[in-house]
C-alpha cells in the first residue's frame, strides 16, 4: 500500500480536460494592437480580460495568441451554475477509493496552459473569487481540498471575456475581479476587413461577403428597438458558410442570422425585409 | 327592466335629466319624438349613451342623444360601436369630427366591409417598418399614419390603409417601398436644394410638385440600387417598366452622381415642352419642400449650436490641460477658443448627443458648417444658451409616451389619452438621508441582518449521481451494500445548490399634493429603509415617483432606474421627493410595469406607496372611473407575469383595495410614523 492508497486519495486521475494545443494557424485578422499588447501581458505573467459584444472574434483570438504562444489551451465555457468544485477539482469515487479529478482551471496551472473563461459573469459570483490569488502576485491556485497550494508555472495566464452589452446590474463584473485585469476592447471589425473575414471565414466571394457586412450593420442599428444585440461576425460567417454550401443567399441569411437573432414578429419581419433589401 | 316602451314624455324628461337640457335652453321634445318609436332595449341604449357622452362634456351629449334618435332605428346592433366611434372622435380632434365621424358612421363601416381583406392599416406594419427604417443608414425617422405619404425630415407620414395591391403581400411591400423612398429623400439630398425657383414658374403647384416627387423617385431609386441592390430591385418590379416617354429621363437621373437639382433641371425641361397631368405611381408619395426646409433649418441651427457647445467644452479642457502643463505660460483664453479642431478626430471625443448631431449635421449638408467647428472664445459664450432653453422646451413639449386609458362607461379604450413625461427628478439635500440613517440605525441593523437571513444560500443536496464534495453516509452504506453482497447506491456525492432570488421590484412612489407634510417624510423614510435593507438582499430593484395634472401632465420621476445603483445621486433624488399634484394611476401603472417587465428575472413585483384612491384634476378621474381604469392597469400588469401589492395609509383604503389588487395584496397602516417600521417587514413577507 503506498501513501496515497492509505490516505485514500489516490494519484490525480488523468483528465477529462481537453488541453487543445494547436498546430495550425487559427486565422485572425487584428484591428487594432491586440496582439502586441496580449504578447506583452503573457510575458510579463499579467491576466487579461476581453471585452466586446458577442461574436466579434474574442475566442478566435484567444486560439490564434495560443497558437502564436505556442502554449495549450482550456476553454471553460461559464454558465450560471458553474461551482468552484467545476474550475478547480473534485473528488471521484472508484472502488472503495477516492480519486482527485482535477478541473479545468488546476489542469491548465499544472500545464503551463491558457485558461480562458468564457463569459465570465454568467458564473456564480463565489466562483469568480477562486481566481484572484492566480490574477496577483500570489499567481497560485489554492487546491483546498487536497491541500494543496499550486504556484503556476510561467507559461500559465489566465483569460477571461465578457460582454459589457448585457445591462443587467446582476451581471456587472465586481470592480475586485475587473482591476485585477489587462483590458483589451473588442467590436466588430470594421466594414472592409469584416467583409475579408467572412470571406475567407465563409469561403465566399468578395461581392457576398460585402453584402453580408451591410446586412450585419444594418442589424445592429436595431439594437435596442428590437434586438439585445446586433448580428456578430460569428452569425455572418455562419450565413456565408450556408451560402458557400450552395444554399440561396436569403434562405442562408434567414436561417442563419434572422431567426437566431429574433422571435418577436415585427422584429422577424422587419429582418427579412432588411435581407431582401441587401439580396 | 320593464318591457313597456317610453313615451315620448318620458324620454323627454329622462334626457332632460341627463343633459341638464332645461339650463341650457334646449329641448328635448323632438329627439324624445323620434324615440318613442323605437323598442325599449335600443331606448335605454340611446339614454346610455347620451349619460355616457354628457359625462365627458353637454354638449357632447346633446350630440349623441340628438344624432342618435335619428340614426338609432337604421343602426339597431351597432349602436354601441357608432357611440363608442363618435367617442373616440371627440377625443382625438372635437365636436365637429365627431358629427362628421356619427354621420358617416354607416357609410365607412360599409366601406370597410367591402373593402377587400387584402388591404393593409398602417397600425398593422408599424412595427416593422419602424424597425427596418431604424436599421438604415441615417438621422432616426418618426412613423406616424396620416392622409398621404410624405416626410419632413424627421418625421413620416404613412397613408393609414393601403389596398392598391392585389394581395396583402403586395400591400405590405408597397408600405416598404413608400417608407424607404420617402427616407431616401432624407439620407440622399432631395432637400438640400431650395426647388421654389423652378415651383414658382409652374402654374399649378400641386402638379409641379408632383412631378418633382416623381422625378426624385426616379434618382432616388438608383441610390437605393447602390446600397441595397435587393430593394431596389422590388421597387423596379412594383412600378413596372417606365412608360416609353419617361424611359430615357429615368436613365439620365440613374446616374450615380445625380442630384436634386437633376431632378430640377428635369422639370425646366419639361415646362418648356408642356407638361402633362403626372403619371400616378403607387409608390411615389408627395412632397412638401417649404415644411421640410424649415424643418431642416431649425434642426441645423440646433445643431450646430449643439456641436459647438460641446466643441467649446473640450477647448475648454484643452485650455485647462495646456494650463496644467505650462504653467509658465498659460495660454489666452481666447486662444483657446481660436484653435479649430480637426473635425473628424475629435468628433470621437465628443458626448454621444453632439456626435449624433455632428453625424445628422453631414446628412444635412455633406460637411460640417465651419462655424459649427468653430468654438466660440469663452467670453462670449454663456453655459446657459438657447440650446438649454431648447432641450428643456422640447422635454415639456414632445411627450415620451401616450397611453390608452381604460373607461369603464364606454366600455372602451380612450386611446393616446395619457401623455407621459420622464421628468428629471429633483435633487433634495443628501445629508437628509445620512440623517434617516443614523436615527435609525438601530432599525436599519437589524432589519439588515434579518434580510441577510433571506439571502440565496447553499442549499446541500446530499446522494446525488455528482457534486462537489462526498456524501460519507451514501458512502458508507454503498460499502455495507457491497460488502453484504447486495447492488450499491451510486448517488455518493453532495451538490450545493444555490437558490437565488430572481426578483425584481419596482416600487411605486405617490407623489400627489395630498402626501404634503409628513407623508412625505414617512414616504421617503421608508425608502431609505428599504433601500438600505435590499441592498443587503441583493435583490434588483428601481424607484419611480409619479404625479400629474390632467391627462396631459402625466409625469414619472425616476428615483432609482434599475441600472442604477444607491449611491450619493440616489439619495439626494429620494431626499428630493415631495408632493406635487394628482394621482392619476392607471397611466403610471402602465409605463412602469412596462419597464418592470424588461427585466430579467423570474419574479417581478409592483410595489406602490400611496396615500389614497386614484385622483385627478377635474371630475373625471375622482371616483369609480380612476379606480376602474387602474384595476384594468393593474389587470395587464398581472397579465406580463407581475405581481402588485400597495401599501398605503388610506384609512378607507379596504373600500376600494381589494378592488383594485386583490384580498390579500395590500397593507393598510393606520398612521404614517409606522410607515418606514413596517415596510421593510413587509418586504420580507412578500419576498421572502
Amino acid at each position: 500500500m503506498n501513501a496515497s492508497q492509505a490516505t485514500g486519495r489516490a494519484a490525480p486521475l488523468a483528465l477529462a480536460t481537453p488541453l487543445v494545443r494547436l498546430d495550425s494557424e487559427p486565422y485572425y485578422h487584428a484591428t487594432g494592437d491586440e496582439l502586441e499588447v496580449f504578447a506583452a501581458a503573457a510575458k510579463s505573467g499579467l491576466p487579461v480580460m476581453l471585452k466586446g459584444p458577442t461574436g466579434c472574434g474574442k475566442t478566435r483570438f484567444v486560439e490564434h495568441m495560443a497558437w502564436r504562444l505556442q502554449r495549450p489551451l482550456v476553454t471553460v465555457a461559464c454558465h450560471d451554475d458553474l461551482t468552484t468544485a467545476d474550475l478547480v477539482g473534485r473528488y471521484l469515487i472508484v472502488g472503495d477509493e477516492t480519486v482527485w479529478m482535477d478541473g479545468p482551471l488546476t489542469a491548465a496551472v499544472r500545464a503551463g496552459a491558457i485558461c480562458y473563461l468564457d463569459e465570465i459573469v454568467e458564473a456564480r459570483k463565489d466562483t469568480t473569487v477562486v481566481i484572484h490569488p492566480l490574477t496577483d502576485s500570489r499567481r497560485a491556485l489554492p487546491v483546498e481540498k487536497r491541500g494543496e497550494y499550486l504556484e503556476a508555472p510561467p507559461d500559465f495566464m489566465l483569460v477571461i471575456s465578457y460582454n459589457p452589452g448585457y445591462q443587467s446590474v446582476l451581471k456587472e463584473m465586481k470592480p475586485s475581479t475587473r482591476q485585477r485585469f489587462v483590458a483589451l476592447d473588442f467590436d466588430y471589425p470594421e466594414g472592409d476587413i469584416e467583409a475579408r473575414i467572412v470571406g475567407h471565414e465563409g469561403g465566399v466571394d468578395d461581392d457576398t461577403a460585402k453584402k453580408l457586412v451591410k446586412l450585419g450593420g444594418l442589424t445592429r442599428k436595431l439594437k435596442g428597438a428590437g434586438l439585445d444585440e446586433g448580428a456578430g461576425t460569428r452569425l455572418l460567417v455562419h450565413a456565408a458558410q450556408l451560402i458557400a454550401s450552395g444554399m440561396a443567399p436569403a434562405v442562408a441569411c434567414t436561417a442563419a442570422i434572422a431567426r437566431p437573432l429574433a422571435d418577436e414578429a415585427d422584429t422577424r419581419d422587419a429582418l427579412d425585409d432588411l435581407i431582401s433589401a441587401v439580396f | 327592466m320593464s318591457e313597456r316602451k317610453l313615451f315620448a314624455h318620458e324620454l323627454e324628461v329622462r334626457l332632460d335629466e341627463l343633459l341638464l337640457l332645461s339650463l341650457r335652453q334646449r329641448s328635448a321634445a323632438e329627439p324624445a319624438a323620434q324615440l318613442e318609436a323605437l323598442p325599449r332595449a335600443l331606448q335605454e341604449r340611446v339614454l346610455h349613451w347620451a349619460g355616457v357622452a354628457a359625462q365627458t362634456s353637454d354638449d357632447l351629449g346633446w350630440l349623441i342623444a340628438s344624432l342618435a334618435a335619428e340614426q338609432a332605428a337604421a343602426l339597431g346592433e351597432q349602436l354601441d360601436d357608432w357611440a363608442r366611434a363618435g367617442l373616440d372622435a371627440y377625443d382625438c380632434s372635437g365636436l365637429a369630427a365627431t358629427r362628421k365621424a356619427l354621420n358617416e358612421f354607416t357609410a365607412a363601416s360599409r366601406a370597410r366591409a367591402l373593402r377587400s381583406q387584402d388591404s393593409v392599416s398602417f397600425g398593422a406594419v408599424e412595427g416593422r417598418l419602424s424597425r427596418f427604417l431604424q436599421a438604415l443608414d441615417g438621422r432616426p425617422l418618426r412613423l406616424v399614419g396620416g392622409q398621404r405619404a410624405w416626410t419632413d425630415t424627421e418625421t413620416l407620414w404613412l397613408p393609414e390603409r393601403l389596398d392598391a395591391a392585389s394581395d396583402a403581400a403586395g400591400n405590405r411591400r408597397l408600405y416598404k417601398i413608400i417608407a424607404t423612398l420617402l427616407w431616401a429623400q432624407t439620407r440622399f439630398g432631395t432637400f438640400t436644394i431650395d426647388p421654389e425657383p423652378e415651383l414658382g414658374q409652374w402654374p399649378d403647384r400641386e402638379r409641379a410638385l408632383a412631378w418633382f416627387a416623381l422625378f426624385e423617385s426616379m434618382r432616388l431609386e438608383a441610390c437605393i440600387a447602390a446600397e441595397l441592390p435587393g430593394l431596389a430591385q422590388e421597387i423596379a418590379r412594383q412600378r413596372g417598366p417606365w412608360p416609353a416617354a419617361l424611359a430615357a429621363t429615368a436613365a439620365d437621373l440613374a446616374r450615380p452622381q445625380a442630384t436634386a437639382a437633376d431632378s430640377l433641371a428635369c422639370m425646366a425641361e419639361l415646362r418648356r415642352v408642356g407638361a402633362g397631368d403626372t403619371p400616378n405611381f403607387a409608390h411615389v408619395g408627395a412632397l412638401d419642400p417649404l415644411a421640410a426646409r424649415r424643418v431642416r433649418a431649425a434642426r441645423i441651427a440646433r445643431e450646430t449650436a449643439v456641436l459647438r457647445r460641446a466643441l467649446n467644452v473640450l477647448a475648454a479642457m484643452d485650455g485647462k490641460a495646456g494650463a496644467a502643463k505650462n504653467a509658465d505660460y498659460p495660454p489666452l483664453a481666447a486662444e483657446a477658443g481660436m484653435q479649430v479642431p480637426d473635425p473628424y478626430a475629435d468628433l470621437l471625443a465628443l458626448p454621444p448627443a453632439a456626435q449624433e448631431a455632428a453625424k445628422s449635421l453631414l446628412q444635412d449638408l455633406g460637411a460640417i458648417p465651419p462655424e459649427a467647428l468653430h468654438a466660440a472664445g469663452p467670453g462670449a459664450w454663456q453655459p446657459v444658451d438657447g440650446v438649454e432653453q431648447y432641450v428643456a422646451a422640447g422635454v415639456t413639449t414632445q411627450p415620451d409616451a401616450f397611453y390608452d386609458e381604460w373607461d369603464y362607461r364606454r366600455g372602451a379604450w380612450r386611446h393616446h389619452w395619457c401623455h407621459l413625461y420622464e421628468m428629471q427628478a429633483p435633487v433634495g439635500d443628501h445629508e437628509w438621508v445620512a440623517g434617516v440613517r443614523s436615527r435609525h440605525a438601530h432599525l436599519i441593523r437589524s432589519v439588515r441582518r434579518r434580510f441577510e437571513a433571506l439571502r440565496g444560500e447553499d442549499k446541500p443536496q446530499k446522494r446525488q449521481f455528482e457534486g462537489e464534495e462526498i456524501d460519507f453516509d451514501a458512502q458508507v452504506e454503498a460499502r455495507a451494500d457491497r460488502k453484504s453482497g447486495s447492488e450499491p447506491s451510486p448517488r455518493l456525492f453532495v451538490h450545493r445548490r444555490r437558490i437565488e432570488r430572481s426578483l425584481a421590484v419596482m416600487f411605486m412612489v405617490d407623489m400627489s399634493g395630498s402626501t404634503k407634510g409628513w407623508v412625505n417624510d414617512a414616504e421617503r423614510e421608508s425608502l431609505v429603509l428599504l433601500c438600505e435593507a435590499i441592498e443587503a438582499l441583493g435583490d434588483s430593484y428601481a424607484i419611480y415617483g409619479f404625479s400629474g395634472w390632467t391627462r396631459t401632465h402625466c409625469d414619472i420621476y425616476p428615483i432609482k432606474r434599475f441600472a442604477d445603483r444607491y449611491d450619493a445621486g440616489t439619495r439626494s433624488r429620494i431626499a428630493g421627493i415631495e408632493a406635487r399634484d394628482y394621482t392619476r394611476m392607471g397611466v403610471a401603472v402602465r409605463h412602469l410595469s412596462g419597464l418592470l417587465v424588461r427585466q430579467n428575472t423570474r419574479h417581478k413585483l409592483l410595489v406602490t406607496l400611496s396615500d389614497g384612491r386614484p385622483d385627478d384634476y377635474g371630475d373625471e378621474y375622482r371616483g369609480r372611473y380612476g379606480i376602474e381604469d387602474t384595476r384594468r392597469a393593474l389587470l395587464e400588469a398581472r397579465e406580463k407575469g407581475i405581481r402588485s401589492y400597495c401599501v398605503t395609509i388610506d384609512r378607507h383604503g379596504a373600500d376600494y383595495l381589494p378592488q383594485l389588487y386583490g384580498p390579500a395584496h395590500y397593507a393598510v397602516i393606520d398612521d404614517a410614523r409606522k410607515l418606514p417600521q413596517k415596510i421593510a417587514e413587509i418586504y420580507r413577507k412578500l419576498t421572502g
